[in-house]
């Protein structure tokens, strides 16, 4: 990306629209009452929220690999912070 | 006489570079904020009554107003870095400053939101709410102290994007400076030749700078588009959090 890239305005308008959509699907949702699915439903949904402002309006989708893998190794970092702190939580 | 030549426009200029640190930086702040959702989700399981309890209280509507003001701020953000990319200062500063009244409005709502917690006596520490649970203790501290850190990141974003906007507003600019103890009259002359101005003056100083203001400059608008990129990184990522947090607190329940 030596050059700016140009992204048209209309990408731009249509994730923000998605994400609008995505805010009204979660919050329909949670008012469904459906147990234990609605937290995995609320996690799912925020994930595809923000993985749209990272690839769009953060143009991560444009940059090159270091980025991606820059926020992978981050992710696997908090994974595995998650999954041994409920490991110890569950079975204390 | 001596003509000083200024290697001003030569500098070193890496925009991938740049906002590869910018990546790096907000990845820890990433990481700031999953150690206390980690932290949310292990008492969420401790307590799963005071939370759904503690949830049910927070008003669904004020909190997805805010969502959607942090995502329309986050729109006008990339618009105004894709006119800049265009050369388009004046649209970019609009959008900026969009996005600056969009900030504003959310900071304003949260006032609101807290101020009426706070009036029903819900507040960390507070008399009314050592008479309830431990959970709702835990809970209201989450709330307070996770909306609270995401409100300071806010204020810190407003910050960055005040300064952006000057810079942006104003015409492409550039300062240099040469080193010229002694007693100096100035004279200015353009490449051809023109005698531009004149200063008799015989002033005592150790150097002098010359800021050439331009009507137009695509090379120096380019520069100034690497920085309001990496603001807007900054502003993307607190929009990215406020989108994990209104589900945890307002939704889950």
């Amino acid at each position: 990306m030596e050059e700016h890239t140009r992204i048209p305005y209309s990408r731009y308008l249509m994730v923000w629209f998605a994400l609008v959509l995505f805010t009204g699907v979660t919050i329909m949702v949670a008012g469904l009452q459906v147990g234990g699915w609605s937290v995995f439903a609320a996690i799912f949904i925020a994930a595809v929220k923000g993985t749209l402002v990272l690839f769009y309006f953060m143009h991560l989708r444009y940059e090159s690999g270091m980025f991606k893998m820059a926020l992978t190794v981050a992710m696997l970092t908090l994974a595995v912070i998650m999954a041994l702190t409920f490991a110890d939580v569950s079975f204390r | 006489m001596t003509a000083v030549a200024v290697p001003h426009l030569e500098e070193h200029h890496d925009p991938e570079g740049s906002r590869f640190g910018m990546w790096l930086f907000l990845l820890t702040e990433i990481l700031l904020f999953a150690g206390i959702f980690l932290l949310y989700a292990v008492y969420r399981y401790q307590f799963p009554e005071d939370f759904h309890y503690g949830a049910t209280t927070l008003h669904t509507m004020v909190g997805a107003i805010n969502t959607i003001i942090l995502l329309t701020s986050s729109l006008t953000m990339v618009l105004s870095i894709a006119q800049l990319v265009r050369g388009d200062r004046r649209g970019a500063a609009v959008m900026l400053g969009a996005t600056i009244a969009l900030g504003l409005s959310f900071l304003v709502v949260k006032i609101f939101e807290w101020g009426d917690k706070i009036g029903h006596g819900l507040f960390p520490g507070s008399e009314e709410l050592m008479e309830h649970t431990a959970g709702e203790n835990m809970f209201y501290g989450l709330y307070f102290g996770m909306t609270g850190l995401h409100a300071l990141h806010v204020i810190v974003g407003l910050g960055v994007l005040a300064v952006m906007l000057v810079r942006v507003a104003r015409k492409p600019r550039t300062t240099v400076r040469i080193p010229a103890p002694g007693n100096v009259a100035l004279s200015l002359a353009s490449d051809d030749g023109r005698r531009l101005w004149d200063d008799n003056a015989d002033d005592d100083v150790d150097g002098v700078e010359i800021t050439l203001v331009y009507a137009k400059n695509e090379e120096l608008t380019d520069k100034e588009v690497t920085k309001l990129e990496n603001a807007g990184l900054y502003w993307h990522m607190v929009d990215v959090i406020w989108i994990f947090l209104f589900p945890f607190l307002y939704l889950i329940t």
